[in-house]
């Protein structure tokens, strides 16, 4: 098992190593003259020398890529060319909002996705495996966009069931401790605040759920399908096990394989999503933070946030791969 | 001689590959899901191409005395801020999603499957490097990438195409590929070597035909993401450079600030793209199933 794990960590050197490679060029390669894209049009020959100076324009492009390389090992990722705050402080600041949408999106398509697969497979061919399927031919369908403004017309516009947008209600006046707002409103020891803060999670998960909510059940029930026609699950029914039992420690056992790789490899598609997720719903993320750093041109917050989405989707790979080579064993020895 | 021989063999591949695609085709159109994806995606194509034939009303100048009327006989889906018909501009953003769908997955197929077959064919380190590519391209979450690119490259539409098609391309490269190592030990690829064929004719002639179905699939459901994906910049204004230009995403963006007045610039353009991306997915799927029908339960 070690060894797989160093085998697998050494397979990730390249792919950081190309990553590193891509955002450089990201800011350093950009098409005219990098400094001048970057501050635009109205620059003051003062600043774009001093940009010129920190990126080290003026030098080899090799040696360009040393600094860049050695700033980032030091955690410098540069500054925000809007307010001047460095660009890992800002993100911090930022990320646990993206994290906790992220999960929360993450629980209802697991925690639908899952019994939803289980109950198509079980009734294969009849109406609940049409109507699931359905449900998952919508969920990939409608674009997140799309589903989260019906969502906010219907029950926060329409019947004012949910808040339209943002984490939690301004006047209730929540001080930051973690950025995490489950956590802050409980910390301040205010269930009203807490409870406001749960309904503004709601209509944003479902959104940002919906496209792993499909795989998931898609994945759930071709697995458990695949595996139900095994010898041993009839095996199993012959000794006259109940249906029961056969479901949860023959078919689900080796059903969960495939699932939790799918489930694991959502994460991308979910930081891609939550970068619209939290454009509808005015979400104060990293997603939004992006896009309002695009409208600005604020090319380090870009460059280091895809960088950092990047890093988060490849460890959570790694950790995926790890954990599925624990549960197989051919995979570990081949 | 040789001609004697060759006749026959060619008779009956020609016979054997008419063969699979009549089959797959007839199977396609007893499969119902299938039949409606194709119905809808070809609604589609055809609410593009004839958009300035059968489209009432012009769709870049309107009346502002017009302005965000709701569906009336005079406006079917109502008009927008501008006063423009909304039905005029659905159909005019139907020719830019079709276009950028199918200008960016072709271009995805023309870098992934160049990549794809060069790594299958070549094997060893040309194949570990060329993977390890893709790997870099994948690690970057799909649509931050395209975002990324479109900010490097600035707004426009061939920029928006390269976007779309950077972030389908290696997943095409790693399908062919994939396709590719699984028929090098093919008795009839070990055959075609043994008889002297060349690496390339071996390639082209031998394997890609039959590498090409699960590339043709994931081309059809990768235009329902395109189409999305190109609606999801325009929505994050990162659409056609020119605001006028009707661009469904960008349309829906618009439509935000006025959700309580003009619901129904919500509703059109979101069930407009979603029905051709359950076009595509239906379709999609439907030649996954008759091309390889044993994948059918």
């Amino acid at each position: 098992m070690a060894r797989y794990i160093v085998r697998r960590l050494l397979m990730a050197i390249p792919v950081l190593f190309g990553l590193s490679v891509v955002l450089f060029a990201f800011v350093h390669l950009l098409p005219g003259d990098p400094a001048r894209s970057i501050l635009g049009q109205h620059a003051t020959a003062a600043s774009l020398a001093r940009l010129r100076e920190s990126l080290g324009l003026d030098r080899p492009l090799h040696e360009q890529y040393f600094l860049y390389i050695s700033d980032l090992l030091q955690g410098d990722l540069g500054s925000s060319l809007v307010n001047g705050r460095p660009v890992l402080q800002e993100f911090m600041l930022r990320f646990p909002a993206t994290i906790e949408l992220t999960l929360v999106a993450l629980l209802f398509a697991v925690g639908l996705g899952i019994p939803l697969g289980r109950l198509a497979a079980r009734h294969a061919q009849r109406w609940q495996d049409g109507l699931v399927t359905i449900i998952s031919l919508l969920g990939i369908s409608i674009p997140i966009f799309v589903l989260g403004l019906t969502l906010q017309f219907f029950f926060s516009v329409g019947l004012g069931w949910t808040p339209v947008s943002g984490r939690i209600d301004p006047r209730l006046g929540i001080d930051a401790v973690t950025n995490f707002m489950l956590v802050d409103t409980l910390l301040a020891g205010e269930p009203e605040a807490f409870v406001d803060a749960v309904l503004h999670l709601i209509l944003p998960g479902i959104a940002l759920g919906s496209i792993p909510l499909a795989i998931i059940t898609r994945i759930t029930r071709a697995a458990v399908l695949d595996v139900a026609n095994e010898d041993y699950v009839r095996t199993a029914r012959a000794k006259g096990l109940t249906e029961r039992r056969v479901d949860n420690r023959h078919i689900m056992r080796n059903a969960w394989l495939p699932v939790t790789t799918v489930v694991g490899l959502q994460v991308g598609g979910l930081l891609a999503g939550a970068v619209i997720t939290e454009s509808v719903f005015a979400w104060n993320g990293v997603g939004r933070w992006v896009v309002d750093a695009i409208r600005t041109r604020d090319y380090f917050v870009i460059q280091s946030s895809i960088l950092i989405f990047a890093l988060v989707f490849l460890t959570v790979n790694l950790i995926v791969d790890i954990l599925y080579a624990y549960l197989n064993p051919r995979i570990r020895y081949s | 001689m040789g001609a004697t021989v060759a006749a026959p063999a060619i008779a009956a591949q020609d016979r054997a590959s008419r063969g699979l695609w009549h089959d797959a085709a007839r199977r396609l159109l007893r499969n119902g899901p299938a039949l409606l994806g194709l119905g809808l995606v070809t609604l589609f194509v055809a609410a593009a191409v004839l958009a300035p034939v059968i489209a009432p009303y012009d769709p870049i100048a309107g009346a502002l005395a017009d302005r965000l009327k709701p569906p009336s006989p005079e406006h079917w889906m109502g008009t927008d801020l501008q006063g423009r018909d909304e039905f005029t501009r659905i159909l005019y953003g139907a020719q830019v999603s079709l276009q950028v769908g199918v200008v960016s997955v072709f271009l995805a197929l023309v870098m992934g499957g160049t990549l794809g077959a060069i790594a299958g064919a070549a094997g060893g380190k040309l194949d570990a490097t060329l993977m390890r590519v893709t790997d870099v391209l994948l690690s970057i979450p799909g649509i931050l990438l395209a975002i990324g690119i479109v900010a490097w490259l600035g707004r426009g539409l061939p920029q928006i195409m390269l976007a779309v098609a950077v972030t389908n391309a290696p997943i095409f490269a790693r399908i062919l590929r994939g396709s590719l190592l699984s028929l090098r030990t093919a008795d009839y690829v070990v055959a075609a070597r043994s008889i002297g064929a060349t690496g390339p004719r071996v390639l082209l002639r031998h394997m890609l035909p039959n590498a090409l179905t699960p590339l043709i699939v994931a081309a059809t459901l990768a235009l329902a993401t395109a189409i999305i994906d190109v609606a999801g910049l325009g929505f994050l204004g990162l659409g056609p450079p020119d605001p006028r230009t009707a661009e469904w995403g960008t349309m829906l963006t618009d439509s935000t600030k006025f959700l309580r007045q003009a619901p129904h610039l919500l509703f059109f353009p979101g069930i407009m793209i979603v029905l051709t991306a359950i076009g595509f997915n239906l379709l999609g799927d439907g030649l996954r199933e008759s091309l390889d029908p044993r994948l059918k339960r």
